[in-house]
């Protein structure tokens, strides 16, 4: 019965008719032959995933809009308010606003937030059977997870191209060449977040629960990434978590590239972009990108296996 | 197609789940062109030999070869060649309905020339062409089912399992998803292995296979399984149902019980037994009825239950099952 495709639309006009009978004529169909799974398919597998995050992110106005707000509080009204603060304190520091200062950390939460809501996704389609239509397709796991992540983190870094377009308020240049390295390591970032996120996403049973334990995670990784703060003359405890959390890595690169389009006094420089050190040694910015990488691509790893087990 | 393989060939086939055996070694085989009919009670192990064929789960041994392919060796080709309509929705609500089957398409690797062709003849043949840009939200729950079998007749697959295809649409989807069923028989060229909990949908498969506790008790024909009953059903009405049950037991040796407010028994030859039983029942009758032995008849006697009884059940359960995979 695996006759080639070639008997196709014959009878489409057949079909047609019926749709008003409310079926009576013989449904004629074209054949297909599905073929024998190839990269190719599993590429194109890929793409319609990452196709479907798109779809359902652009017609989710509200996920939009509440993902945008914490950010933009963080920004515009906790910097603006601390920066109150250090005019008062030290008139030295007043050459770099505090909001230019968070404005990198909150890219990366921002990208974070998005990034993780993407991933729940998967729990989400569990709960409502369409993960099983996915699982029980003839493509690998890695296409259906490497989809999911690639789409979360394009989602992630559009939702970060919005604050970037509040780099203004926040004392940052619209510097072409500066968006788009912005936009790169938010990519970067929010892949290596997605990938945590789905590999979590792989064996929590509810919603609720993938909130919970997302709500546990993130703010520590927040707290102890040097977004909110320099990572320069810490205590050695925190200097020690700090440097353990990956998040500390996604951070500091979009920092590095906004201190780089900034007129600093080395001074400043020293206090407000002290970028990472391991004992001592200045961690290079693409080692920092590197780990990102290494990282995401590991996790992604995780939940194809944990997918996989499944079966 | 290579010779006359079966669609679907069970052999020896066990799923153990730690202690528990939920199919115990069953065997059976669905013609080409069959419309086969999955029957048995809740916990019957229907749906962890679905999940089994549909290789959404493993089998703990034996074997089990669909459209031509070993469900665990050949776990792709078997995917590509089975439909699947599950019981719980499995659509993507957010999209279109147009872009849910391009999903499919594309998951399965569909040739791009074609996929275009094949969206408008099955939207076309479930009567949602017209609805094809509307979000699948705004469906109805007999639409979302239609897109489902829908979709899962757009790879064109040589088995299309459906699982409780009707279950808890009205009378009306009820009868054109038959409709489809139908015409896809008539039109050759796909098996349909389906479970339900309808008998009159049962009478429509051309063979029926009943489960009960991971076992296939019964597997034959409709025609031939109600035969097998070999005795037709009475049912009456008296002015005393307990002194007509003491009677029946006592003068015919006739098992009877009050079945939904009616006495009712059976006996080998229904229409010879009337007669008798005005003579000799001594408690006044008020209308008798004889019929055939359903596939009610024939479910009860193989399972112990009604068909509707056995309805009641989670299909969530094997939802999570089949996700999980354990």
């Amino acid at each position: 019965m695996s006759g080639p495709s070639a008997e196709s639309a014959e009878k489409a006009g057949t079909a047609r008719g019926m749709a008003e009978g409310a079926a009576g004529a013989v449904p004629v169909v074209t054949r297909v032959v599905v073929p024998p799974r190839s990269f190719r398919h599993d590429l194109r597998a890929v793409r319609i995933v990452l196709h479907r995050e798109l779809i359902r992110f652009s017609q989710d106005r509200i996920r939009m809009v509440s993902n945008l707000v914490q950010p933009v509080l963080w920004l515009l009204v906790l910097g603006t308010g601390l920066s109150n603060l250090m005019n008062g304190g030290a008139g030295a520091a007043g050459a770099v606003n505090l909001r230019t200062f968070i404005f990198p950390g909150v890219c990366a939460m921002s990208v974070m937030f998005t990034a993780m809501f993407s991933a729940g996704s998967i729990v989400w389609d569990r709960e409502f059977g369409f993960l099983r239509e996915m699982l029980v397709a003839p493509v690998s796991r890695s296409a259906i997870v490497v989809g999911k992540c690639l789409g979360g983190a394009l989602v992630a870094t559009a939702q970060g191209s919005v604050i970037l377009a509040l780099a203004g308020l926040a004392g940052v240049p619209y510097d072409p060449l500066l968006l788009l390295q912005l936009l790169g390591l938010m990519f970067v970032g929010a892949l290596a977040l997605t990938g945590f996120g789905v590999m979590l996403a792989a064996r929590v049973p509810s919603m609720q629960a993938f909130f919970g334990i997302i709500q546990m995670a993130l703010m520590p990784m927040m707290f102890l990434s040097g977004a909110l703060y320099p990572l320069g003359g810490l205590p050695a405890w925190l200097s020690v978590l700090t440097r353990l959390n990956p998040l500390t890595y996604a951070v500091d690169p979009l920092r590095q590239a906004v201190f780089a389009h900034l007129r600093v006094s080395p001074d400043l420089e020293r206090t407000f972009n002290p970028g990472v050190t391991w004992n001592g040694w200045q961690v290079p910015v693409g080692l920092e990108i590197l780990l990102v990488l290494v990282l995401g691509v590991a996790l992604m790893g995780v939940a194809v296996l944990e997918f996989r087990r499944g079966d | 197609m290579s010779g006359g393989e079966p669609a679907v060939a069970v052999d020896g086939l066990v799923k153990r789940f730690g202690e528990v055996e939920a199919v115990r070694g069953i065997e059976f085989a669905v013609e080409p062109g069959e419309v086969f009919g999955f029957l048995g009670p809740n916990g019957a192990g229907k749906s962890t030999t679905i999940n089994m064929l549909c290789t959404l789960l493993r089998p703990t041994a034996g074997r089990a070869r669909v459209a031509g392919h070993d469900v665990v060796s050949g776990r792709d080709d078997v995917r590509r060649n089975i439909g699947l309509v599950f019981q719980d929705p499995t659509v993507d609500g957010y999209l279109t309905g147009e872009q849910n089957l391009r999903f499919h398409a594309e998951l399965y690797g569909v040739p791009r020339a074609v996929i275009g062709d094949r969206i408008r003849q099955v939207l076309e043949m479930v009567g949602l062409w017209e609805r094809r840009r509307d979000r699948v939200r705004q469906y109805s729950g007999g639409m979302r089912r239609r897109l489902e079998i829908a979709r899962g007749l757009l790879h064109s697959p040589r088995v299309l399992f459906l699982d409780e295809p009707t279950v808890g649409l009205d009378p009306q989807t009820r009868a054109s998803i038959w409709e489809y069923i139908r015409e896809l028989k008539r039109a050759g060229r796909i098996t349909i292995f389906m479970t339900t909990h309808y008998m009159e949908e049962a009478e429509y498969c051309d063979r029926i296979a009943i489960m009960d506790s991971g076992t296939i008790v019964a597997l034959d024909t409709p025609e031939a399984l109600k035969a097998g009953i070999g005795e037709d059903r009475v049912q009456l009405r008296t002015a005393d149902d307990a002194a007509a049950i003491a009677a029946l037991a006592e003068r015919f040796g006739v098992r009877a019980r009050v079945d939904e407010g009616v006495v009712t028994f059976a006996v080998p030859s229904g229409e010879a037994f009337v007669p008798r039983l005005f003579e000799g029942l001594g408690v006044p009758i008020r209308s008798v009825s004889v019929s055939r032995p359903s596939l009610d008849d024939v479910f009860m006697s193989f399972t112990g239950s009604t068909i509707r009884d056995a309805e009641s059940g989670s299909s969530k359960d094997w939802m999570r099952l089949a996700v999980r995979g354990r």
